[in-house]
C-alpha cells in the first residue's frame, strides 16, 4: 500500500516539475512556475521519507533531517544574500552541488553491483557518478571563473586533443568496468578522479563570455546524471525531473547559442577571447574625444529621443538605481527613453533583465535587440554604459574578428554616441572596438555610478 | 587438439555474447514502463521549453537547475537503506543530503528572487 501511495505521489510530483517549467517559460506565469515545481519537489521529498522503507532507525531519519536541515538553511540564507549581479555563478555553484551529490550516489551504490555480474545496473551507477563528477567539477570553475577568482583562460597545448583523449579514457574505463573486465574498486575510484579531472579540463580553456552556454550545458549533465540515478532506483521522479531537465537543458543550451551566434561545438572546441590579433594591431594612430558630464548632460536634456545600452559595467558598478533615476528625469522633461537589451548583456541572457527590474524600470522600457534596433536611425544620444563587446561593428565587418558573426546593436546609426568606460581597456572578448574612434563616438571616462551620479545632479541643476 | 579448445573457446564467447544480449532484453522489457517514460520526458522537455523569450533564459535555466536537485531523493534513499553501522554510507549519504537540498533550496529561491522582480515592475 505504502508503495503505492508513493508512486501516485511522484506522479503527482512529476506533473509538478511539467506544469512548472511549462509555466516558467512565460512571463506572467514564471513565478507561479517556479512555486509549482518546487511544491511538486517536496511532495516528491516528503513523500520518500515518509513512505519509501517501513522500519527504519530513528537515528537513521535524525541523520537524514538534520543534513536538510543544514541544506535548507545554508542554501536559503546564500540565495536571499547573493547580490543580483553575483546571480550566475550561485546558479552554478548550486549545479555542482547536484553534480556531487549525484556523484556521491554512484560512489556509495557502486560496490554493490561490481563483480555480481550486473552490467546494466554497473551502467547507471557509473553513468551517475561520471556525469556527477564532470558537472562537479567544471560548475565549480565556472563559479570561479565568473566570480572574478580565475580571469584568465588557461589553455593547455592542443588542449583539444588532450581533453578529448580523457574523455576517452574515462569512456573506456567505463566499458571495462561495464562489461566486467575490470573489477577492482581501486579503478573505479581512480575512473571518479579522471572524471572530475576531465570537468575541470572542460572547462578551464572556455572563455568568460561564453560561461552561460557552459553552466547551462553543465545543467543538463546534472539532470542526466540524476536520470542515471533515478533509472539505478527505478525511481520515476527522480528519471522525470532528471530526463526534464536534461533535455530542456540542452535545447536551451542550444537557444542561447544561437542568441550569441555560436555554436555549441565552437564553445567547446573553439577558443574566445584569446586572440583578436588581426584587428587590434595597428589602432596607435586613432584618437577618441573625450565628452564632459555638463555637455552630456546639455545633450541628453535637449535630445528627443535616447537609448541607454547597458552592460556589465553598469551592473558592476551597481549602478542600475542611478540610471533608473537619470531616465525618470529626462522621461519628466520629454524625452523619449528605451533600454536597448542585447540577449547577452550582463553576463547571462535575460540577466540584465532581472538588475533592471530590480531597480523599478518599466518593463516597457527594455527593448530586445531585433525591436530596437531600427530606432537607432532616428535617435538622437545613444549612451553606451559599461558595454563593449556588443557593440562592436567587428562583428559585422571583420571577419578575422573573434566575434564576427555575433549580432551586435547598431548604435552607430544614431546621431550621437557616449560611450561611458571606465578606460580603454578591452572588453570580455579581449579586443579592441573600433566604435569608440567613430566619429560620431564621444567618450566619457568614469566608474559608471559616479558618472551617472553626477549627470543626474547637472541635470537637476540645468532647471 | 588446439583447434577444438579454440573452436570450444569460440562458442563460450559467442554464449557469452548472447547471455549479455538476453541480459540486456531482459533489463528492458522489465524497465519497459521506465523506458517509456524516458523517451516521452525527453519529448516532453524539448516541448515545453518551446519559444522561450530570452529574457527568461536565465530564470528558466535556474528553475531547471532547481528542478534536477530531485537528485536529492537518491541521496535521501541510500542513507534510508544503510544500516546504522554502514558508517562510509551514512557518512558519504549525510554530505550528499547537505549537497542535494543545497541544490533544490537554494535554487528555487534563487529563481524566485529573480522572478519576483519581474512581478515588481508589471505592477508598476
Amino acid at each position: 500500500m505504502q508503495h503505492h501511495i508513493l508512486e501516485l505521489i511522484y506522479l503527482v510530483g512529476s506533473l509538478g516539475f511539467i506544469m512548472g517549467l511549462k509555466m516558467l517559460s512565460h512571463p506572467e506565469t514564471a513565478r507561479k512556475g517556479n512555486l509549482v515545481a518546487a511544491g511538486g519537489m517536496t511532495l516528491s521529498i516528503l513523500g520518500t521519507l515518509l513512505f519509501y522503507k517501513e522500519e527504519v532507525p530513528i537515528m537513521i531519519y535524525g541523520l537524514i533531517l538534520v543534513a536538510m536541515a543544514i541544506g535548507t538553511i545554508a542554501g536559503w540564507v546564500a540565495a536571499k544574500k547573493v547580490k543580483m549581479t553575483a546571480m550566475p555563478q550561485m546558479v552554478s555553484i548550486f549545479n555542482g552541488m547536484g553534480g556531487a551529490c549525484a556523484m556521491l550516489i554512484g560512489l556509495i551504490e557502486f560496490p554493490k553491483f561490481l563483480g555480481a555480474d550486473e552490467s546494466l545496473g554497473l551502467l547507471t551507477v557509473l553513468g551517475s557518478m561520471v556525469i556527477g563528477s564532470v558537472s562537479f567539477a567544471g560548475s565549480v570553475i565556472a563559479w570561479a571563473k565568473l566570480n572574478g577568482n580565475m580571469k584568465k583562460e588557461i589553455r593547455l597545448p592542443k588542449y583539444n586533443i588532450l581533453n578529448t583523449a580523457v574523455m576517452i579514457i574515462v569512456l573506456l574505463l567505463v566499458g571495462l568496468i561495464v562489461t566486467g573486465q575490470i573489477d577492482d574498486p581501486a579503478i573505479v575510484y581512480t575512473t571518479c578522479g579522471i572524471a572530475l579531472l576531465y570537468g575541470i579540463m572542460l572547462v578551464i580553456p572556455i572563455g568568460g563570455a561564453d560561461m552561460p552556454v557552459v553552466i547551462s550545458l553543465l545543467n543538463s549533465f546534472t539532470g542526466m546524471a540524476a536520470a542515471f540515478a533515478g533509472f539505478l532506483y527505478a525511481n520515476k521522479i527522480m528519471l522525470t525531473g532528471g530526463i526534464l531537465v536534461g533535455s530542456a537543458g540542452t535545447i536551451l543550451t542550444v537557444v542561447m547559442c544561437k542568441a550569441m551566434n555560436r555554436s555549441l561545438t565552437s564553445v567547446i572546441f573553439g577558443a574566445f577571447g584569446g586572440g583578436g590579433a588581426s584587428s587590434a594591431a595597428g589602432s596607435g594612430d586613432k584618437s577618441v574625444r573625450d565628452i564632459s558630464i555638463s555637455d552630456t548632460a546639455v545633450l541628453l536634456n535637449y535630445s528627443k529621443k535616447v537609448i541607454i545600452v547597458p552592460g556589465y559595467g553598469l551592473a558592476v558598478a551597481q549602478a542600475q538605481h542611478v540610471i533608473h533615476e537619470l531616465e525618470t528625469i529626462l522621461v519628466d522633461r520629454g524625452v523619449d527613453v528605451k533600454y536597448a537589451i542585447h540577449p547577452v548583456a550582463g553576463r547571462m541572457p535575460g540577466h540584465m533583465n532581472v538588475l533592471l527590474a530590480e531597480s523599478n524600470v518599466d518593463y516597457e522600457k527594455l527593448v530586445e535587440m531585433e525591436h530596437i534596433n531600427p530606432e537607432f536611425a532616428t535617435t538622437d544620444v545613444v549612451l553606451v554604459i559599461g558595454a563593449n563587446d556588443v557593440v562592436n561593428p567587428a562583428a559585422k565587418t571583420d571577419p578575422g574578428s573573434p566575434i564576427y558573426g555575433m549580432p551586435i546593436l547598431d548604435v552607430e546609426n544614431a546621431q550621437n554616441v557616449i560611450v561611458n568606460k571606465r578606460s580603454m581597456s578591452a572588453g570580455y572578448a579581449g579586443i579592441d572596438n573600433d566604435l569608440f574612434y567613430k566619429p560620431k563616438t564621444s567618450m566619457l571616462f568614469g566608474n559608471a555610478k559616479q558618472v551617472l551620479t553626477d549627470l543626474v545632479t547637472e541635470l537637476k541643476s540645468m532647471n | 587438439m588446439k583447434g577444438k579448445i579454440f573452436e570450444s573457446q569460440i562458442s563460450n564467447h559467442q554464449f557469452q555474447i548472447s547471455n549479455k544480449m538476453t541480459d540486456f532484453i531482459t533489463f528492458i522489457s522489465t524497465h519497459i514502463d521506465m523506458v517509456y517514460v524516458l523517451i516521452l520526458s525527453i519529448f516532453v522537455g524539448v516541448e515545453v521549453i518551446g519559444k522561450v523569450p530570452s529574457v527568461l533564459h536565465t530564470p528558466l535555466m535556474s528553475g531547471a537547475n532547481a528542478i534536477h536537485g530531485v537528485i536529492i531523493i537518491g541521496a535521501i534513499i541510500v542513507m534510508l537503506n544503510a544500516g546504522v553501522d554502514n558508517i562510509p554510507a551514512l557518512v558519504l549519504g549525510f554530505i550528499a543530503v547537505i549537497l542535494g537540498t543545497l541544490n533544490v533550496v537554494g535554487g528555487f529561491v534563487v529563481t524566485d528572487r529573480m522572478l519576483e522582480m519581474f512581478k515588481k515592475k508589471t505592477k508598476n
